[in-house]
């Protein structure tokens, strides 16, 4: 228990904005400045604004998945970190549901709080915006799985790793796209449980998955 | 220090297609040490990787009772953090006291962020983890590279009062490491 918990203030340490210099606040600048972006691409129409704002808002959020994905494993398979744990037997499971823990931390309350600005951006109105920020938070837990699960699969991968990883992340993502941001046009609580089951499943998974890749690249 | 041995009986590594070595067997008990030598490329890497239970021999088996250390030529320490982060980050997961910073030199380095080591002190940090660890078995892959011969001794010194110890260490080197007691093992002559 004491090793997660080391693992864990760690992992905290190298991913939350701010650590590690700048590059760990890129991800919730990217979300921020997608917002900003969209009414000008699309022009001053408030009905059409309001209409499409809280859509984006889910895309700028999976965007912002994406872009620490390179990020949570290579360096420490890179560095010999996995097999150190890997001797003194801590589990290559325990090691990535701890850094599935730190990797939310690391960007979905923070991309919570910044759709309060973003929201003001693109025009919704309050009732979307409750949608919208608990779609977010049934739905980021599961983005966050499968960054985790798609970092892990291609953490061997020299060079084109990064850009594949984002890649692959997208087409696992369209369901929780789905009834996360389809929640907006129905309105219904529906959307937002399938969303928060969708997200379990995928939470529930990720520890397992990405522990064998991690394996499978560790023996290969 | 608790009870120890190590074994392996009849193994075989394989790297894509090429078979690097088979029929190997070997069985360590406490005070007891080994080298591995042999040519650049030869497998004594893959065979630590092995004893180690990193990787899955071709076949055969690896028998080991007590806890195992490895060090390599990666020393497994955050690179933007200061040294003495670094070290207190492996102390927190193996409990106890900080080992050996003075004899190793390091205790002037603890404020130094990891990247700006030199090869020879990263090597001392990561002897210095090791010891942290408090394994009975030692698995060291090239542990004299890059270091100067001050540094040598040291190390040659903490292997011998290991063993003495009741420890097992495995040295996989090119280099001459003085140990009266260490036998040599040459992969040369268990290549397929």
């Amino acid at each position: 228990m004491s090793a997660a918990l080391a693992l864990l203030r760690r992992d905290l340490g190298r991913l939350l904005p701010g650590a590690q210099g700048g590059g760990t606040l890129l991800p919730l600048l990217f979300f921020l400045a997608v917002a900003m972006l969209y009414p000008f691409a699309i022009g001053p129409n408030p009905t059409l604004l309001a209409g499409t704002g809280g859509g984006v808002i889910w895309v700028a959020a999976l965007l912002a998945a994406i872009l620490p994905l390179d990020r949570l494993f290579a360096p420490d398979l890179e560095a010999g970190m996995f097999d150190q744990w890997a001797l003194r037997g801590l589990s290559e499971e325990l090691v990535v549901a701890v850094r599935l823990i730190a990797h939310w931390l690391s960007f979905g309350p923070f991309v919570m709080l910044a759709a309060l600005p973003a929201s003001a951006l693109v025009g919704i109105d309050g009732e979307t915006l409750r949608v919208v920020e608990l779609g977010l938070l049934a739905g980021t837990p599961g983005l966050a799985a499968i960054g985790i699960i798609i970092a892990a699969v291609t953490v061997s991968l020299r060079g084109g790793g990064a850009a594949l990883a984002g890649l692959l992340v997208i087409p696992l993502a369209v369901p929780l796209l789905i009834f996360g941001a389809g929640a907006l046009s129905t309105g219904g609580e529906g959307g937002l449980a399938l969303t928060a089951a969708i997200s379990l499943v995928l939470v529930a998974m990720a520890p397992f998955a990405g522990g064998a890749a991690i394996r499978a690249s560790r023996e290969g | 220090m608790e009870e120890c041995r190590i074994s392996a009986t009849n193994l075989a590594c394989r790297r894509g297609d090429r078979l690097l070595f088979a029929g190997l067997s070997l069985a360590l008990g406490p005070g007891e040490a080994l080298q591995l030598v042999g040519a650049n490329g030869i497998g004594k890497s893959s065979l630590m990787r092995i004893l180690a239970g990193l990787a899955r021999p071709y076949s055969g088996e690896v028998g080991r009772q007590g806890s195992l250390a490895l060090l390599d030529e990666r020393p497994a320490l955050d690179e933007h953090q200061p040294l003495g982060r670094a070290l207190d980050f492996w102390r927190s997961i193996d409990g106890g006291e900080a080992a050996g910073l003075e004899r190793l030199g390091l205790e002037a380095l603890l404020d130094v962020p990891v990247r700006y080591l030199s090869t020879g002190q990263r090597k001392r940090a990561a002897l210095a983890r090791l010891l942290g660890q408090r394994a009975p078995i030692w698995l060291l892959d090239e542990p004299l590279n890059g270091l100067d011969t001050h540094a040598i001794a040291l190390v040659e010194t903490l292997v011998a009062e290991h063993l003495a110890e009741g420890g097992i260490a495995i040295i996989a080197s090119h280099q001459t490491f003085a140990l009266p007691t260490l036998t040599r093992l040459a992969l040369s002559e268990h290549v397929a």
